[in-house]
């Protein structure tokens, strides 16, 4: 398995305009993903969204309701209607107290395509063999869901473990 | 949903639950133990900790070996050096975040 990106496919029973508005439209693509933008995406721009609860599962709102209010900063890459969406990111930078802005970004690409069954969706995010690796401990301990107390119990054991 | 890595989703769900956190936290600290020894002290039945023990060995987390009458149980020290690999959690979290969208689109 690579270090530096992850991929992954998605079919979707919807039309295609559908999934592209989900995608494309900052309102939407926030209520699903948990953030709220002040301004639609466009390419090249630089978005400041802040972390709002999930609108789609009650269980994920919940995970992110401690996180709510935290800004987030993402880079509009390209976007080609019903082809392509990408954006930059920090990953996991939701430490108030962090400066992200001079950190390597990873890159988020949405791709899009028609077939008999649906849309097919490959979602890829690549650049993490750039990303410090004292980041990448923070961007773990820093996860939605409880992850702080998971993680401190898995090191914990492999650190006793040695 | 195609994923990078079905089972480490699975290893997720057993670790997310407050009475196997406790488990994982006991079996770090003192190793192998019997369902009597990791009930001690706590409210909780054997057959609940059993049930919990169970949810974990399926996902590989913990395995009973047989000593004498009773079943010790220890951690998977693998799995969760899978578990605290960082680019799994970021494709747990891309996961959900297309479960989302799926909802979102398909309603």
């Amino acid at each position: 398995m690579s270090t530096d990106r992850i991929v992954k496919t998605v079919l979707l029973h919807a039309p295609i305009s559908r999934v592209w508005r989900a995608l494309s439209d900052s309102t939407e693509f926030g209520s699903w993903f948990g953030m709220k933008f002040n301004a639609p995406f466009a390419p090249g721009a630089i978005m400041r969204g802040v972390i709002v609860p999930t609108t789609v599962d009650a269980e994920v709102a919940k995970s992110q309701k401690p996180y709510e209010g935290i800004p987030f900063d993402i880079v509009i890459d390209r976007m080609e209607p019903e082809k392509l969406l990408s954006f930059r990111w920090h990953p996991g930078a939701i430490d108030p107290n962090i400066d992200y802005a001079a950190e390597p970004t990873t890159l988020v690409v949405f791709e899009l395509q028609e077939t008999a069954e649906g849309v097919l969706l490959t979602l890829t995010e690549s650049g993490f063999d750039q990303i410090p690796l004292a980041r990448r401990a923070r961007a773990f301990q820093s996860n939605e869901g409880g992850w702080t107390a998971q993680m401190r119990l898995i090191s914990q054991y492999l650190h006793n473990a040695q | 949903m195609r994923s990078s890595s079905p089972k480490t989703a699975h290893l997720f769900a057993a670790l997310g639950d407050e009475t196997r956190l406790r488990l994982v936290s006991r079996l770090c600290g003192a190793g192998p133990m019997s369902i009597a020894r990791l009930t001690e002290g706590t409210k909780i039945t054997r057959q609940a900790i059993a049930k919990h023990l169970r949810v974990m060995e399926r996902s590989g987390l913990v395995h009973g070996r047989r000593q004498g009458r009773e079943t010790l149980w220890q951690l998977e020290q693998r799995r969760l050096e899978e578990a605290s690999h960082y680019l799994d959690i970021v494709s747990k979290q891309w996961d959900a975040a297309l479960l989302r969208l799926r909802k979102f689109v398909e309603d």
